[in-house]
């Protein structure tokens, strides 16, 4: 399995000029990608409406359709919201890159078993939803050596990635808070992309 | 005298989703939209983004507008009680000046309605803090305007409920 840093760092080493949205692991104070962000003005964490990750990003994608988007998602998250893979591959984005990172548990809850953790297939689910290319790594070595062919593929493009989960067990309130909040990467975002709305 | 045609028309919508420079139309069809569905694939100057739930209208347009874009989203007022997170976390959370043409079921002038889905969406928005404006037959078309001032003078969504079934 992949460490979750490990993964956000890569990606993130990738990135140009890219917009990255992640969600929960991925978005993780300390050990997500704002924790290894090297261009944090086109991050766009999402941490509530809990599996609009993909949403949010395919609404960049088609906004900006000369901008690779990247969405770092869950399998929780997309769990809630798994008709979002159609949506996405309906309107097909050739710049959008749907990375999953499967910990198979609901991590920032105290590591509870996601539903049917041991039998999904979500190479053949992206493949059946419509999706242009689908890719799948369990370990850090060959996600290093593939990942330049996943940037390369036109999209959508789904990636499956198997994650370590890292579960946190601290009540909300004591756990660190991210200290550019979601509404200020809202307001941020736009202003690196260059257009006035935000 | 004066005579109104009690309908509203398809045409009337998209003239003043034109006139606010909406480029998307994020959407679920309800039972009574289908002939805006024939017209709005045939407007090119709208794009239309189809969606399997409602609640991912309001994410798909944070990301639109984020992008520089304008959109609306069009669904049913059943479609707004399946969305209350999305509104609340991609909505007000994030200040998004969303117009909401919401397909306002169940809605009836001639005495009280059966259907819940009438009854509860105007309470559900009010609590919500979200205005609404009630569009019934092309006169009323242009509170749609309104609403885009509206929601781009607040920085919150405004719902627009369509209380009638379009013409022909």
């Amino acid at each position: 399995m992949i460490n979750n840093t490990d993964a956000v760092r890569l990606i993130d080493s990738k990135r140009e000029d890219s917009v990255i949205v992640p969600t929960m692991n991925a978005n993780n104070v300390g050990f997500g990608l704002p924790s290894v962000s090297t261009n944090q003005s086109l991050d766009l964490p999402l941490s509530g409406a809990m599996g609009k990750a993909s949403n949010l990003g395919l609404g960049i994608a088609l906004a900006q359709p000369g901008r690779k988007v990247m969405v770092l998602d869950g399998d929780g998250s997309l769990l809630m919201n798994l008709g979002a893979m159609v949506t996405s591959a309906n309107k097909a984005p050739t710049n959008f890159y749907h990375f999953l990172f499967n910990n198979k548990v609901y991590a920032v809850t105290g590591g509870q078993p996601i539903p049917g953790s041991d039998c999904q297939d979500w190479e053949g689910m992206a493949r059946a939803a419509g999706y242009a290319a689908v890719f799948s790594y369990d370990n850090l070595e060959d996600f290093t050596t593939g990942i330049d062919e996943v940037l390369a593929a036109a999209g959508p493009v789904f990636v499956h990635l198997a994650i370590e989960p890292q579960i946190e067990n601290t009540p909300v309130q004591f756990r660190p808070r991210a200290q550019r909040t979601v509404k200020m990467a809202f307001d941020e975002v736009p202003a690196a992309l260059g257009v006035s709305s935000g | 005298m004066t005579t109104y045609e009690s309908v509203l028309h398809p045409p009337a919508i998209i003239a003043e989703l034109k006139k606010n420079n909406i480029t998307h139309v994020v959407w679920l069809p309800d039972s009574e939209t289908n002939f805006m569905y024939q017209l709005l694939n045939e407007e090119d100057s709208l794009d239309l983004v189809p969606v399997c739930r409602e609640g991912e209208t309001m994410a798909i347009a944070a990301g639109l507008w984020v992008g520089g874009k304008k959109p609306v989203v069009l669904i049913q007022n059943t479609g707004i009680f399946e969305s209350g997170d999305s509104i609340r976390g991609l909505g007000l959370d994030i200040n998004q000046p969303l117009v909401m043409l919401i397909g306002y079921r169940g809605w009836t002038r001639r005495g009280p309605t059966p259907d819940s889905a009438a009854r509860y969406i105007e309470p559900i928005l009010h609590t919500w803090g979200i205005n609404c404006y009630l569009i019934e037959t092309d006169d009323d078309a242009d509170r749609i305007s309104i609403a885009c001032e509206e929601a781009e003078r607040t920085q919150k969504p405004v719902g627009v409920l369509v209380g009638t079934e379009f013409g022909v």
